[in-house]
């Protein structure tokens, strides 16, 4: 507790720790399901600020790190094409594949381009009418809505060279998956509270419900964490298990309904295998049939290519919460951000690249 | 890739058909998809990924946050 005693002036999170501490009696596992958040409890470091009752697990909740490999093989082909123009948010550069990563395609002469926003990828299609565009579509609910749009944008533009190649997650099965394994240690859930700006938390009610674990919707700042943790180590200690939003500056519990509307006209919930955790059911979205002419998977003759992940990597276990990633033989040995054997390495919300850059 | 941000909107215009903003996150200027915020206005303090905001956040909460993360990093920088 060295850095609340030395620093006077955080006297919020002084405030919450303080008042974890003050209720806490039992030893609670509490996994928040965001990289975002891991991101910000290795950064701060959050953990100091608890009582030792108390243990934080990182969860599944970063896009880069659960894209399958057979996407990323598939992202890696459809770039290598003459006339293609690949467009891909920034992180997803570096996730190894199969066999290279985008970076390497890029260096090799294919045309691999970042973009901040997926209109912008719309934008680049729009000026490129003899390429193929295709925007590298991957996220969680936050971010599927903004990748749909680019769907419905190129639609009304009357863009006809434009695709995108999809991955998408969701949250809520990932919770269910991991408190209906027989090897789940967690008590509580922090749910991410950008998934939730969009989504609401309806869908953790019964969550919450069914096997009695409080689901508590979380901010990214220290306090908004502290704040988090403080609600849901409450209800552990009373024997409570209910949905809280601890995040109401941007959280309501019907979420952005014209972003889900955009987002439920061009996707459909599908099966969805999450790269080191494998198959769960209802945990991703497809294109829909009526938008097929804007899906990458079937425009371009994608074999499914051999996706061996390397066996040293334990990315699966770490984003289950069964291990943390100084458990890794490779961490900070073989494995390191500069050469990523594994996604949760390679992206800043991944739990061991949060670990190599902030745990001293 | 996850993250988002809290910018302020700085004026609102109509950019190829759709609602868009110019946003300040702490001076940079970037033009903010706003479509899904129908009652947004400049002065409000909004919550922006991936080029689109997502929600209108309460702006004094929203200060305090920032306030607290810059204190954090001051604190951190000074180790
Ligand atoms: S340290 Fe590297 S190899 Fe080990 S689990 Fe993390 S990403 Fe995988």
């Amino acid at each position: 507790m060295k850095f609340v005693d030395e620093y006077r002036n955080i006297d919020a999170v002084k405030k919450f720790a303080e008042e974890i501490k003050s209720v806490v009696t039992k030893e609670w596992i509490i996994m928040e399901i965001c990289g975002g958040q891991t991101h910000s409890i290795m950064k701060y470091r959050l953990q100091d600020f608890l009582p030792e009752e108390i243990t934080l697990v990182h969860g599944p909740g970063c896009p880069v790190c659960v894209t399958p490999v057979d996407i990323i093989d598939k992202a890696h082909h459809i770039a290598k094409q003459k006339d293609v123009i690949l467009a891909s948010f920034g992180d997803m550069l570096r996730v190894p594949g199969s066999h290279t990563d985008l970076l390497k395609v890029k260096a090799e002469g294919g045309d691999v381009r970042v973009v901040y926003s997926p209109l912008d990828a719309v934008n680049i299609a729009e000026k490129n009418p003899n390429k193929k565009v295709v925007f590298f579509a991957v996220g969680f609910e936050t971010t599927a809505p903004a990748n749909a749009m680019s769907v419905v944008e190129a639609e009304r533009r009357n863009i006809t060279n434009f695709s995108i190649l999809s991955s998408h997650v969701l949250v809520p099965p990932a919770i269910n998956a991991i408190l209906y394994s027989p090897e789940n240690k967690i008590d509580g859930f922090l749910a991410a509270g950008h998934v939730c700006t969009v989504m609401g938390y309806e869908e953790y009610i019964p969550l919450a419900e069914k096997y009695k674990t409080p689901i508590v919707v979380t901010g990214f700042e220290p306090t908004d964490i502290l704040k988090g943790i403080l609600s849901c180590v409450k209800q552990l200690e009373k024997g409570e298990a209910f949905v809280e939003n601890e995040y109401k500056r941007s959280v309501r519990k019907e979420g952005n309904i014209p972003a889900k509307q955009v987002m439920f006209d061009v996707f459909e919930i599908t099966d969805k295998t999450w790269r080191g955790i494998g198959e769960i059911p209802k945990s991703g979205f497809r294109i829909k049939e009526k938008y097929k002419k804007f899906d990458a998977e079937r425009l371009f003759n994608l074999e499914s290519v051999s996706k061996e992940e390397l066996k040293v990597c334990i990315a699966g276990e770490i984003m289950q919460g069964l291990k943390k990633p100084f458990e890794c033989p490779a961490f900070e040995k073989e494995c390191s951000p500069e050469n990523p054997m594994g996604s949760p390495m390679v992206s800043s919300e991944g739990a061991c690249s949060a670990y190599y850059r902030y745990r001293k | 890739m996850c993250l988002a941000v809290p910018g302020k909107i700085i004026s609102i215009s109509e950019e190829n058909g759709l609602r868009t903003a110019k946003v300040s996150f702490g001076g940079a200027i970037k033009d903010i998809n706003i479509q899904w915020l129908p009652e947004a206005k400049t002065g409000d303090y909004i919550l922006a990924h991936v080029g689109t905001g997502l929600s209108i956040i309460d702006e004094e909460e929203a200060e305090e946050a920032v306030k607290t993360a810059k204190e954090f990093k001051d604190m951190q920088d000074n180790l």
